[in-house]
């Protein structure tokens, strides 16, 4: 019998005893929703935790420094290599290098500096960061009142939450945060503050414009020396944003962030100054590290491997990821398998309608042989019925699924804007989980009605039209 | 051949029953149904198998009909012996060689006329496109055209032996078996059926072989009656009264 026919005879058995077999085909709906509904959960959370790290850029970022920081240098990968004192630096050149790397999305300076920034002639002392335009893509300033700076040069500052309650002088309640970003910005949004920080300048200097590099004098680094120069800068604020400190790319601490290309443009004094200051030209930068991103977490330990191989150190949470993606597939597995319980009862179900089937259409199994089914024509109408009841059973499950995913969402989410914590999408059904579930349903129906349909084939005709 | 020798002349058999036993196990008991039979049926013949019940008939015309197989013995039917056919090799034959009629109709109680009629044509996979022409040709011919899209529930059974006849036809069979053809219904609708079955065999060539507890029927359409009681051939002879039967049908 070819496949048509064998659907459109079994679709048609189907109806002929509809209530059974929708009963059936609902159970087999409630086995596949409380699967699908396990295992979106569990995906579900694990792209939470991963969305959340993301932003955190743990995953992506592999933080470069250079073997001469010896501050960690009794990490294991420090002794291999080459040795601190022959290392090279980490500057501009290098930085490039970096980024010209396969799989390197960017790779930008870790500016970040203490200093003092006056506003309405109040100081604040606090860590300033310098940001590249990249983050503004980022889902970390998905809260951010204002705007991002205006370009890479503007003399513009984003400032942190926290920063900004001490510029309007408030204290920041300790516990939940109830203080909403807008209503610190509204006041501070386009005022201006000044922002004293300490210039290095290559001696002798002339004191010129911060931005202009002089011309290359460096061939004498034995005399090279810096002179240290206070500036003040005036910024005005765009943005205020409401990281979380936890989650901010990279480890930092920083409250005030300014654009990359203006922070490199100070030539604020950095702790590496003073340590390269026997190798590099007083004029040009040298980096304490460099943070680089790369195109997918995949790619982190290829990256990593490339840039240890040019002599520096490397860290990234690579280990952190896999620690975090076993743990979820496994979570996965659990889940997975109490969701197939339900399954199971489901096929226990089928395995009875269609053995009840069986029963109550034996004479019709018996003409049927007699007119010429083969037994593989009978056996494949069960297997037909069994799968049609599975596809059917799996598409209802899945909406089933999905629609149980959403009430729980919407309620859990109700219940954590109660506690003001902000909504979470901890529910997700991709669309892969749609098809496996529908194929699982499939085969497991089929596989239900493996006995059934053996059962049916083997009916021997003359037993099955002798009675009445 | 010599026991049929009739006047029509016959070519080889279409049907050889060589020693032909069928039993089976009841408790502790063994039921011989059938045991040790030997006949021939040549090919466009109508032969009845009389009996009994219990005489064994049917379980000789389920073996013919490939529905069971032999304890021990032969059945060839066109030169192939169902006994060494395998289950596959049985169903295409029934499919293909064979048409039935029962007793009991058997029709599909949730299919349409038509769609009983089709379903044959389904396991024998022939076109889609052939087969609603080719079922509505074969209800025609039985003068079911009319109530092809009622279902079997909703007819008399005249109406629905004779589907059941439309059924046994649609694949062009060369052999129809007809177990007890006539046994549900009334003297009026069951001439009603032999005739038909009469117009199988002689318009279409078919070998027909029917069984029947009725010997007045039997001598009224079969060419030949054979006669069992207790798994084993009684008598096998030529129905004298059949020439005479159709003569005066005739008239």
């Amino acid at each position: 019998m070819k496949l048509p026919d064998l659907a459109e005879l079994a679709v048609r058995n189907l109806r002929e005893s509809i209530l059974r077999n929708s009963l059936t085909t609902i159970g087999i709906s409630v086995g596949v929703a409380s699967l699908v509904a396990m295992l979106s959960l569990g995906i579900g959370l694990q792209q939470l935790a991963s969305r959340r790290l993301m932003k955190s850029g743990l995953f992506d970022t592999v933080v470069v420094t250079s073997r001469r920081d010896l501050r960690n240098f009794n990490r294991d990968q420090e002794r291999s290599g080459p040795a601190p004192g022959e290392s090279r630096t980490l500057d501009e050149a290098t930085r490039q290098e970096i980024e010209r790397m396969p799989g390197v999305l960017e790779a930008y300076p870790d500016i970040r500096f203490i200093t003092e920034l006056r506003y309405e002639d109040k100081p604040h002392l606090t860590m300033v960061a310098a940001l590249p335009p990249s983050a503004q893509s980022t889902d970390a300033f998905d809260a951010l009142q204002g705007r991002f700076f205006s370009s890479d040069t503007a003399p513009e500052i984003v400032i942190q939450k926290t920063f900004a309650e001490e510029l309007l002088g408030k204290v920041p309640k300790s516990g939940l945060d109830e203080t909403k970003v807008a209503e610190l910005a509204a006041p501070l949004l386009g005022k201006e503050l000044t922002m004293r920080y300490a210039q290095r300048e290559t001696a002798p200097s002339v004191p010129s414009s911060a931005a202009s590099d002089s011309p290359a004098d460096d061939q004498g680094l034995a005399g090279a020396a810096y002179s240290v120069v206070s500036r003040e800068l005036r910024l005005k604020i765009v943005g205020v944003a409401d990281l979380d400190p936890e989650s901010m790319r990279g480890p930092t601490r920083a409250r005030v962030f300014l654009p990359l290309k203006l922070a490199e443009s100070l030539h604020v004094m950095q702790p590496t100054d003073l340590r390269e200051i026997s190798r590099a030209p007083g004029d040009r930068p040298v980096y304490s590290s460099v943070n680089v991103r790369v195109k997918s977490p995949g790619q982190v330990q290829a990256v990593e491997d490339g840039i240890k191989k040019m002599g520096f150190n490397t860290f990234s949470i690579l280990d952190a990821s896999r620690s975090i993606q076993q743990f979820f597939k496994v979570l996965d597995v659990f889940l997975g398998i109490f969701g197939s319980l339900a399954l199971a009862v489901a096929f226990i179900g089928i395995v009875n309608t269609l053995v009840m089937a069986i029963l109550e259409r034996r004479r019709e199994i018996g003409i049927m042989k007699a007119i010429g089914a083969s037994d593989g024509d009978v056996k494949r109408l069960f297997f037909a019925e069994a799968g049609a009841m599975g596809i059917l059973g799996g598409v209802v499950g899945v909406a089933l699924g999905w629609a149980i995913g959403q009430v729980i969402n919407l309620g859990t989410n109700v219940y954590l804007k109660r506690q003001n914590f902000p909504p979470e999408h901890f529910w997700s059904v991709p669309w892969w989980l749609v098809a496996f579930a529908i194929l699982f349903s499939f085969l497991v129906s089929l596989a239900a009605g493996l006995y059934p349909a053996g059962r049916a084939a083997r009916l021997d005709p003359v037993q099955a039209l002798r009675y009445e | 051949m010599s026991s049929a020798g009739n006047s029509q002349p016959k070519s080889a058999p279409a049907i050889r029953v060589q020693q032909l036993r069928r039993h089976y196990r009841m408790g502790e008991t063994m039921i011989r149904a059938v045991d040790g039979v030997d006949l021939e049926v040549s090919t466009g013949e109508f032969v009845a198998l009389l009996g009994s019940s219990g005489s064994g008939k049917s379980s000789v015309l389920n073996l013919i009909a490939g529905l069971d197989r032999p304890t021990s013995g032969n059945v060839i039917v066109h030169d192939r012996n169902l006994a060494q056919l395998s289950r596959e090799e049985l169903s295409g034959y029934r499919l293909r060689t064979v048409g039935m009629v029962f007793q009991s109709f058997n029709l599909i109680a949730s299919m349409t006329l038509a769609e009983n009629v089709e379903l044959p044509m389904r396991f024998a996979e022939i076109e889609r496109g052939k087969r609603d022409s080719l079922a509505r040709d074969a209800l025609t011919r039985v003068g079911l055209e009319a109530r092809m899209n009622h279902r079997p529930s909703e007819l008399s059974g005249g109406e629905q032996q004779r589907a059941a006849l439309a059924r046994a036809l649609i694949n062009r069979p060369q052999l129809l078996l007809a177990d007890e053809p006539t046994g549900n219904l009334d003297s009026h609708t069951g001439t009603e059926i032999m005739n038909i079955l009469r117009e199988f065999n002689q318009q279409l060539g078919m070998t027909v072989v029917m069984v029947t507890h009725e010997r007045a029927l039997a001598e009224r359409y079969a060419q030949r009656l054979i006669f069992l009681a207790d798994g084993r051939l009684v008598s096998d002879e030529v129905n004298a009264a059949f020439v005479t039967g159709t003569e005066r049908e005739r008239r």
